[in-house]
């Protein structure tokens, strides 16, 4: 009962799914360049993420060491030899600034690839296999959700030395938890779609049934979150250097206000000191909220179902 | 006078992608006491006639012609005048109970609250209303108690109806209350609706796909079709004997158990119910009509006496041979 | 009489819940013929998407055996993989069915890439939508679910099921979710697969309109029993049982009956009564004839079974000779 000739019919499926997958990318660029917010977010990262990679030519690494900075004036305040000034050992604070741009933005990512491949990975594992996998794994991520990260990272950089490696490490294990039950919970969604129930009625094995159905759901999501967990992966380190826990050896912008801090900028009004990476890690934070916040709507899986 | 009267009623709501016609110059008269069917699919316009009556439209949208309770204008009365016709002249019982009642607050507490709202009774006095109005429907009064999510389908329908109920409407508007139900709940529904406009004299307009069921309830029947009414008459002629061809084909999605001709044989109208933005031109249904003539697809026809009592917008009425 | 295609064998299906075992299916035998439609009538609650959901492997029968082409069906993997070949569904929810980043095309593709059928894809896919009423095929391959409209969509989930050739669909309220006026085009769809390709439906529904478009043998479920089968005809014309006859009684239009309101909730598989299970609302018993016909203890406390009593049509009552 065949009405279709042999050669009659030219369809391609995947000639049309790139051409779509091209479509899509020009429809999101199109949202996105209205969303102004978004555009001026991006470009502030890709300014800074720029700085930090041509910093060696920039900024010569000796600006940042006091050794080398002895003959330097102390507190001087912002000049044509020094853009943002000396601290109180005569370092540059504008060597400072671009160097400490790249460890902040380096665990920050860092950070949150850590946090988003453990969260995922216990996420869906819960979410699709479910029963015994899913109350062992959820109750492995409550112990780990109730650890408060300050304390570990004092116990940390008590017991191991203190390193950039260490702040990562620490974030990373107290941040992964939010993150898995997210991906669980959306895991759990999809898992509940009729269409999943149609897969299996059809024979679908288990790999097919994430592969075609839970990843695509779940992708979406783990991009937004990734994009709002670097902020805040960037805000911990931040904290965490300013308390003194971060590298000694390597300068980041809490380290920045660390210095400055301890070195008593504020009473003697030095603003030059502690403002720029103050500034700085607003700008990057907001930056990556507005870049994250647009990208989350025009990805929304929740829209997507919609069909808009 | 009559309860209801829609006079030329059109209705467009307003959205970023343009006017959308919802209802086109709809005419419908309800006595006292009479139950009138309106039946249709979905776009035609039906639900949007139910909201309209107690001007419960989006701000934005237009409504040309009259909508008149009991003789007055609902859209030229003042807000203080609307808010105490709500509920006490003409109430709605919704499709979807589930979704119709405050999930968090106790049944019975939602029917005291709109007792309150309209009469100056106090919280004691109108809890013994609402009890009494519950036992009416059949739900025991130590149910009032209960929170929607623990009572069944059916029960939450009959919540519904007591809530309608609850400030003495003359016109009971229903809009699909029997649709996600079994049928026997159905039954029962209808039965309970049945009883009570006999003993308050209610006047319904009852608002379904179900022509069947219309058929059953129903005294006078109008068939809507993108926005518009298509054939009107006594119930059991427009279903046993529909003039317009759309009628005829939701008539055949009913089938009459028993009936040789509907045996093995499913009919069914091709095509898919019109997008109410996007009419086909002349007679909307002309795309779907078995009988079309080249004429049906430039011009539009309006509803015209077939047989006395009858009312079809075809032009093969008009030519005699419908 | 040709072998049955399906043998359901005293098929069980229980869950617990929180309110305590839910006997969803308590006990069904039922065969299915090559080339019949046989409607699965009941209310919600009695067990019928459960039953055919367990005849797929979607649910698990605790107990019973199910046969199907005359070879056991086991609930390994394996197994149900094989006969997922030739059993296949489709759903209440067209829209909720087809996963709205697929195109049509992957969703019809889908069943033949699992089961690596052989073949040039897209013209199976092409022939799969033509067979289901769209075409031409091609205008409807690269369309998401969302740009078409409902009845369509449950066109192409038909496609997708016809896809893989299967000799038993089970059809879940094929049409309940579907516009009154597009039903006809559907059921009679279903009906030419019958007529055309010889294979055989179980219509699940509660719509005994349906049964009579288009059903050549009814089973009437209620609390995860059959209460009663035969051919569509004699179960509508002369209903055996009390529980029929109430739900014919209350179609509406159906002047020559008259019209029998169970009171009551539709009941709760988790507090299936003693006896015979439709005792607390049938209407013998609360007329007081199963009294005066001396069978009242045996409503109450005898568990009854199916007996024919007219050709190939049973029921299970004990007030019946």
């Amino acid at each position: 009962m065949s009405v279709i000739s042999a050669t009659s019919v030219a369809y391609s499926p995947k000639r049309f799914k790139r051409q779509r997958r091209k479509q899509a990318f020009r429809e999101f660029l199109t949202r996105f360049r209205n969303d102004r917010l978004a555009v001026a977010g991006l470009v502030v990262l890709l300014a800074f993420t720029v700085m930090a990679l041509i910093a060696p030519w920039i900024s010569p690494k000796g600006g940042l060491s006091a050794v080398e900075s002895i003959d330097n004036p102390l507190w001087a305040k912002p000049s044509g030899d020094y853009p943002l000034g000396t601290d109180h050992l005569g370092r540059s604070v504008a060597a400072q600034f671009v160097w400490g741009s790249r460890v902040s933005l380096f665990v920050g990512l860092a950070a949150t690839v850590l946090t988003v491949a453990i969260g995922s990975l216990v996420g869906i594992s819960a979410g699709f296999l479910g029963k015994w996998t899913d109350a062992i794994l959820m109750r492995f991520t409550d112990w780990f959700l109730v650890i408060p990260f300050l304390p570990l990272a004092i116990v940390l950089a008590a017991v191991l030395d203190r390193s950039v490696w260490n702040i990562v490490l620490v974030i990373g294990v107290t941040s992964w938890p939010g993150t898995a039950r997210l991906i669980r919970a959306q895991v759990l969604t999809v898992k509940q779609r009729l269409y999943v129930d149609r897969a299996r009625a059809l024979g679908a094995s288990r790999s097919h049934v994430i592969r075609r159905h839970i990843l695509p759901n779940v992708a979406p999501l783990i991009l937004a979150n990734v994009t709002l967990a670097v902020p805040i992966s960037i805000l911990t380190e931040t904290t965490l250097s300013f308390l003194g826990l971060g590298d000694p050896n390597k300068v980041s912008w809490g380290k920045t206000l660390e210095e400055a801090y301890n070195a008593g900028a504020i009473t003697r009004e030095a603003w030059w000191y502690y403002l720029p990476a103050g500034l700085g890690i607003v700008a990057v934070v907001l930056a990556f909220t507005l870049f994250g916040r647009a990208l989350e709507e025009i990805l929304d899986p929740r829209l997507r179902e919609q069909g808009r | 006078m009559s309860v209801l009267e829609l006079h030329d009623l059109s209705i467009t709501y307003r959205s970023e992608r343009g006017d959308v016609p919802a209802v086109r110059g709809v005419n419908l008269t309800i006595e006292p006491g009479e139950t009138v069917g309106l039946a249709g699919e979905s776009g035609c316009g039906k639900s949007t006639i139910a909201a309209a009556v107690l001007r419960l439209l989006p701000k934005q949208t237009r409504v040309e012609g009259h909508v008149l309770l009991d003789g007055e204008d609902v859209y030229a009365m003042k807000p203080g005048r609307l808010r105490a016709v709500r509920w006490t002249s003409a109430a709605i019982v919704f499709q979807g109970a589930l979704h119709s009642l405050n999930p968090v607050q106790r049944v019975g507490h939602q029917i005291d609250e709109a007792i309150m709202l309209h009469s100056s009774v106090s919280e004691s006095q109108a809890r013994r209303k609402s009890n009494e109005l519950l036992e009416r429907v059949g739900i025991p009064a130590e149910r009032s108690r209960s929170y929607p999510h623990q009572l069944s389908g059916g029960q939450r329908q009959r919540v519904l109806i007591a809530l309608a109920l609850s400030c003495g409407p003359k016109l009971l508007i229903a809009d699909e209350p029997t649709t996600a139900l079994d049928v026997m709940v159905q039954a029962q529904v209808l039965e309970l609706l049945a009883e009570l406009q006999r003993d308050h004299g209610l006047a319904m307009l009852f608002i379904t796909h179900d022509l069947s069921v219309l058929t059953s309830t129903c005294e006078r029947l109008a068939v809507m079709y993108a926005g518009r009414i298509v054939e009107d008459g006594p119930s059991h002629d427009v279903f046993g004997d529909p003039i317009h061809p759309y009628s005829r084909g939701l008539a055949n999605a009913f089938p009459t158990i028993g009936d040789p001709l509907s045996r093995m044989n499913p009919r069914g109208l091709a095509g898919d119910p019109p997008n109410p933005a996007n009419l086909p031109t002349g007679c909307p249904f002309h795309p779907r009509c078995d009988r079309a003539i080249e004429i049906c697809s430039t011009e539009d026809v309006l509803l015209m006496s077939a047989s006395p009592g009858r009312h079809a917008a075809c032009v093969h009425v008009r030519s005699g041979n419908a | 009489m040709p072998e049955p295609l399906l043998e359901l064998d005293q098929v069980h299906v229980t869950f617990s819940s929180q309110r305590g075992t839910v006997r969803a299916v308590d006990g069904v035998s039922l065969d299915v013929r090559p080339g019949e439609v046989l409607a699965l009538v009941g209310e919600s609650g009695c067990g019928k998407t459960t039953l055919i959901r367990s005849i797929l492997g979607l649910e698990t029968p605790s107990a019973g055996a199910i046969t199907f082409d005359g070879r056991a069906v086991d609930q390994r993997q394996k197994s149900l993989r094989a006969l997922r070949r030739h059993v296949q569904m489709i759903f209440q929810d067209p829209t909720g069915a087809l996963n709205p980043r697929h195109t049509i095309y992957e969703a019809v593709a889908e069943g033949i890439r699992i089961h690596k059928m052989i073949g040039s894809e897209p013209e199976l896919v092409a022939e799969a939508l033509s067979r289901a009423g769209l075409r031409p095929p091609e205008r409807f391959m690269s369309r998401y679910p969302h740009e078409i409209s409902g009845g369509q969509r449950q066109r192409v989930l038909i496609a997708g099921a016809m896809a893989l050739n299967p000799r038993l669909l089970l059809a879940d309220e094929p049409v309940a979710s579907l516009d009154a006026s597009i039903r006809g085009e559907i059921l009679a769809l279903m009906r030419s697969l019958v007529d055309e390709m010889g294979i055989s439906i179980i219509a699940v529904t509660h719509d005994l309109g349906l049964a009579w478009n288009i059903a050549d043998r009814i089973a009437v479920m209620y609390l995860g029993r059959i209460v009663e089968i035969g051919e569509a005809e004699d179960v509508l014309a002369n209903p055996q049982h009390p529980y029929t006859k109430a739900l014919l009684s209350v179609v509406p239009e159906m002047d020559r009956m008259q019209q029998q309101i169970l009171t009551g909730e539709t009941p709760d598989p988790s507090r299936i009564p003693t006896g015979c299970r439709f005792h607390p609302r049938c209407p013998v018993v609360a007329s007081r004839e199963a009294e005066r016909l001396g069978i009242l203890g045996h409503c109450t406390g005898v568990d009854v079974e199916l007996v024919e009593r007219a050709n190939a049509h049973s029921s299970a009552c004990h007030a019946l000779p």
